[in-house]
């Protein structure tokens, strides 16, 4: 286009946005540079008026078309009335759920596989919390309970010991206290006890005690600990 | 299109992304004439044309939660406009689209007509307008009666913004190869 007609690129570049600015769609800088270049150059002017008679006839032939009948109205509307199960409104949510899954996607492996950690001990502390309040609740009419009464017996399965976990204790706190102690969560909670086997046979009652004290000593996580055999 | 409007538009958008069938109707009302009047220009048939809009409409309706209002809601539809209508196009048998183009692109000094139309320069400006193909109808629709800048049609065509120009200047090239050869000359290209 630079070289069409052998034309200077300047007044050429000009005379391309002649439509535009015939239109009133030029930007302000665009449109000064055109109505100067318009003001000094004589054929340039007889030109952007051939572009006004195209745009008048344009408009004039535009606006003989007619317009459509109030059939195209009733089609769309009966449309979007069936349309309702996926309204925008609906599919603002389904988006929703997408742009969750795009952050959870967005997340690195490693940082991903920390937060699933996060979420597994979220939800194992929520179970301990809602058994506890439900077993607190079921229990509070009874008078007396022994806790090594109430969890389903062990005896001779191994080791075990009664624990209480201390309040400020994190579901992270105490994952990493059985797996430091190499024990498992076997039972409970009855009242705020659980039964955690510290050993898969049966150990003599020194080596128990020992064990026992070596929990105590985890103060942070612990705030009790009972042999029970 | 003023700013306000503009603006007003974005909000309509907005609400109908909320599922607000009155700004719906809003919308409808304000576009629907121009953005039938572009179709119709695209496909020559006026009953298809008023399907077309309402697929138009229907795609705004479902897809106004996604507007992200990087260009003007008319120019957004407008661009929806033109999918659907060449979609159209390409579904109608080829017969058919021969026998429209070759009455659209007929020489006019073969109609008799033309000896009265070149004492009406208005008039042979306008079926001349007619008589050029969907590409260079299209472009000076959208300029001179959509009101579209160069970016915008753009966008609209899918094209780059340099090619817009030079489709534009070819657009207005073949007009005065179809006024002149209806006998009125213009004294450009």
């Amino acid at each position: 286009m630079s070289t069409m007609n052998g034309k200077a690129p300047e007044r050429q570049d000009i005379e391309d946005l002649l439509p535009w600015h015939a239109a009133g769609t030029l930007g302000r800088r665009d449109a000064e540079r055109v109505e100067t270049a318009i003001a000094a150059d004589k054929e340039l002017a007889r030109r952007f008026d051939l572009v006004r008679e195209e745009l008048a006839e344009t408009i004039h032939l535009n606006e003989s078309l007619g317009a459509p009948s109030a059939r195209a109205m009733q089609t769309l509307f009966a449309a979007i009335e069936q349309d309702g199960a996926t309204s925008p409104r609906r599919r603002v949510s389904i988006n929703f759920s997408s742009r969750v899954s795009a952050f959870f996607s967005s997340l690195s492996p490693r940082t991903l596989a920390w937060s699933a950690t996060a979420a597994v001990l979220a939800i194992v502390l929520q179970a301990v919390v809602i058994s506890s309040v439900v077993l607190k609740g079921s229990s509070a009419s009874r008078s007396y309970e022994t806790a090594s009464a109430e969890l389903p017996s062990q005896a001779g399965q191994g080791s075990d010991v009664l624990v209480r976990f201390a309040p400020q204790a994190s579901a992270a706190d105490i994952t990493k206290f059985l797996q430091t102690h190499k024990a498992t969560l076997v039972a409970g909670p009855t009242g705020d006890l659980y039964r955690v086997r510290v050993s898969t046979t049966r150990l003599p009652k020194n080596e128990l005690d020992t064990i026992v004290k070596a929990l105590q000593s985890e103060r942070g996580v612990i705030a009790l600990v009972l042999p029970t055999n | 299109m003023s700013v306000n409007q503009t603006t007003s538009d974005d909000v309509l958008i907005g609400r109908i992304a909320q599922g607000d069938r009155l700004a719906m109707q809003v919308l409808f009302a304000r576009h629907h004439v121009r953005v039938y009047r572009f179709v119709l220009r695209l496909v020559s048939d006026p009953a298809t044309a008023e399907d077309l809009i309402s697929e138009v409409f229907l795609d705004v309706w479902r897809q106004a939660d996604r507007f992200e209002g990087r260009s003007a809601v008319s120019t957004w539809m407008l661009a929806i406009a033109r999918f659907k209508a060449l979609s159209a196009l390409r579904k109608r048998p080829d017969k058919e689209l021969d026998e429209e183009t070759a009455a659209a692109i007929e020489d006019p000094s073969d109609d008799p007509e033309v000896s009265v139309q070149k004492k009406d320069k208005s008039a042979a400006l306008r079926t001349c307008l007619k008589a050029l193909s969907p590409e260079h109808r299209e472009i000076i629709d959208l300029v001179y009666y959509h009101e579209k800048s160069v970016e915008e049609v753009a966008e609209i065509v899918g094209i780059p913004e340099n090619t817009v120009k030079t489709r534009m200047f070819y657009a207005r090239k073949k007009l005065a190869e179809l006024l002149k050869t209806a006998g009125v000359e213009r004294g450009w290209p």
